[in-house]
């Protein structure tokens, strides 16, 4: 998708999503996957891995999950079901922003293209952006943003990679340790919502007591019992809540 | 470590199962769209699921790691998830500031202060 087949209408509103997606969003998903390329070559991989996983994968919880189900020697069907697990939470994504860019104008294959750059960053800020544009527009927009963010994601993962080779150990060891802290992090400036807090707290128990016993299947374990658990309690509280008053 | 099924072909195999059940919810929620409820309890479930498994794979990387962080100690792994979330409160909640903090603590005690 270049500039030159779109309308001239168009240049001007994917130009601006451009600008927009290189500041800030890009500055944090560039750090991120910055940590998951020295993650993929300190697991052993090679940079054609690190690059298909970002471009074809492109949700970093279910692509750290890969590598590091991997490196624990985790089956072929062990590592599907969890990235399947991890991602299927971009499924109720796609589904509220999609209507939001507008239905009946363009081929509907877009849409479909566009799902593959949904995710965290590009749905959070599509989100935000999408309904003060002109219908029009909006497609326009969040193609030239998305697409941006995704080329960005594989620079960071080359970049990551070969930092890791380059720098000092105790640095490659900092890279590889920015995956699990950038999402700690983020989980703990996010804890308003309970059924997520029971999920958080339930699963980092869960996932390093059952890796001990079951290294291959620890982690699915963890998230559908621990995730499952999770939803109960936040079902049954207001129940209880309701009865006492 | 490098290669647990023994052959480049397992990490390709796996990689081309995670991209099909990555795109395939993805597609799907171009084709429910408008027909679903995004908020209904099946996609509570399934935020939950998937908030739970993600901690755990965070809490075991941290706690237990399998590759590279072997080399750091437990002591130093805690001590920089510990500086990164004090700046990270006393900082505005800035992420960014809590992971370069995390990152720099967890370099300077694994590199025996020898780096600088």
């Amino acid at each position: 998708m270049t500039a030159e087949t779109l309308p001239d209408r168009r240049r001007p509103v994917v130009a601006g999503a451009v600008r927009e997606a290189l500041g800030l969003p890009s500055a944090v998903l560039v750090a991120s996957y910055v940590g998951f390329g020295s993650l993929v070559r300190e697991s052993g991989l090679g940079l054609p891995v690190a690059l298909a996983s970002t471009a074809t994968g492109w949700a970093l919880p279910g692509q750290m999950a890969l590598v590091e189900l991997y490196s624990v020697g985790s089956t072929l069907l062990a590592i599907s079901l969890a990235v399947a697990l991890t991602n299927t939470r971009l499924m109720p994504m796609v589904v509220t922003i999609m209507p939001l860019l507008g239905r009946g104008g363009p081929p509907r294959w877009w849409h479909y293209a566009l799902a593959h750059v949904v995710a965290v960053t590009s749905w959070a800020n599509g989100m935000r952006r999408l309904p003060d544009l002109p219908p029009g527009e909006r497609l326009a927009w969040f193609a030239g943003y998305s697409a941006t963010l995704w080329v960005v994601t594989l620079g960071g993962t080359a970049a990551g990679f070969f930092l890791a080779g380059m720098v000092p150990h105790p640095v490659t060891l900092g890279l590889v340790f920015l995956n699990p802290l950038y999402f700690l992090l983020l989980f703990a400036g996010d804890l308003r919502d309970r059924a997520r807090v029971c999920a958080l707290a339930l699963g980092a128990v869960l996932g390093p007591a059952l890796h001990l016993i079951v290294p291959s299947y620890g982690l699915l374990i963890t998230g559908v019992v621990a995730g499952t658990l999770a939803f109960l309690v936040d079902r049954w509280w207001p129940a209880r809540e309701a009865k006492r008053g | 470590m490098a290669d647990a099924w023994g052959s480049e072909a397992g990490i390709w195999a796996a990689l081309a199962a995670a991209a099909v059940v990555t795109y395939v919810p993805r597609a799907l929620g171009v084709a429910l769209s408008g027909r679903i409820d995004p908020n209904g309890a099946v996609f509570r479930w399934v935020g939950c699921v998937a908030y739970a498994l993600l901690a755990g794979l965070i809490a075991r990387m941290i706690l237990l790691p399998v590759g590279p962080l072997q080399a750091t100690g437990f002591a130093e792994r805690t001590l920089a998830v510990a500086a990164a979330l004090a700046a990270f409160c006393l900082v505005r909640r800035s992420v960014p500031v809590g992971v370069t903090v995390g990152t720099v603590v967890l370099i300077l005690l694994s590199s025996g202060g020898r780096l600088f």
